[in-house]
């Protein structure tokens, strides 16, 4: 099963992460994979409601990824499908959930992305791809260097 | 022409496997090698490392040439590469993401403080 997680120590308090992460004020502030801007953020904060958040990329594309609240428990917990809108390359809907835990300094966040790929069902206890391709990558990059003059 | 998201799929799908995992890392480390090799160090029949370097073969993770009545086995880093680098995106995403709502939800926690000190 394809996922990834990250964890992060944020120095704020959990109401204040969890409100980051919901509403259009601080979406538009984060979300998107380089500096390019938000243009679209909304949010219909509940169970059952849907979020849309369309952003442009510093190379100029546009894209879209929405989905629908299946979690929303603030502070402490939030869970989404998640879709990309359209285009060749759209792997389905796939499950982001995020945890977030009062410590001392703060918030731990901890988000997980999966179902990243629908490949088959019956292979799900994937633990150690993720390791295994890493490790394959390291060589392929090897051989990379060496191949060159 | 295999799609895109087609070649992801056969590829996740032949590395959720242990046995085509170890193979897959045997490869890497060795470069290359014979199929009666590759099947010693596993507790199953010969047939059925056949199949799982058919799944392999398959997803274009392993090339198979023969030599006189060797069967050389060697590792096709291309579908891989495209496998993490998909997942990387997504890596990307989030991590950059993730430090801009840090930056956010710091800042709006100092504000949060001075307002009621």
């Amino acid at each position: 099963m394809t996922s990834l997680t990250l964890v992060r120590r944020i120095k704020a308090r959990p109401s204040i992460v969890f409100d980051a992460l919901t509403t259009p004020e601080g979406i538009a502030f984060w979300w998107g994979p380089d500096d390019g801007p938000v243009l679209v953020a909304e949010t219909d904060p509940r169970v059952g409601g849907r979020f849309r958040v369309r952003f442009r990329r510093l190379d100029g594309s546009e894209h879209e990824s929405s989905g629908e609240y299946l979690e929303f428990v603030k502070p402490e917990r939030l869970s989404m499908s998640w879709r990309w809108k359209g285009g060749a390359e759209d792997p389905g809907e796939s499950l982001v959930e995020i945890t977030l835990r009062g410590v001392a300094e703060g918030t731990e966040l901890t988000l997980t992305h999966s179902r990243l790929h629908d490949e088959d069902s019956s292979s799900r206890h994937a633990e150690g791809w993720s390791a295994c391709l890493d490790k394959l990558e390291r060589h392929i990059l090897a051989a990379t260097e060496q191949s060159l003059p | 022409m295999v799609n895109y998201q087609e070649r992801l799929s056969r590829t996740f799908a032949a590395l959720v496997d242990p046995t085509r995992r170890a193979i897959l890392a045997r490869l890497e480390r060795e470069g290359g090698a014979s199929v009666s090799a590759l099947a010693e160090p596993f507790a199953i029949k010969l047939p059925a490392v056949m199949k799982h370097l058919d799944v392999l073969d398959d997803a274009g993770l392993i090339r198979r040439s023969k030599v006189g009545r060797t069967v050389t086995v060697e590792l096709r880093p291309g579908p891989v590469r495209e496998a993490m680098d998909w997942l990387r995106r997504y890596e990307r995403f989030w991590s950059r993401s993730l430090d801009r709502l840090t930056a956010y939800a710091e800042s709006k926690e100092t504000e949060a403080r001075k307002r009621k000190p």
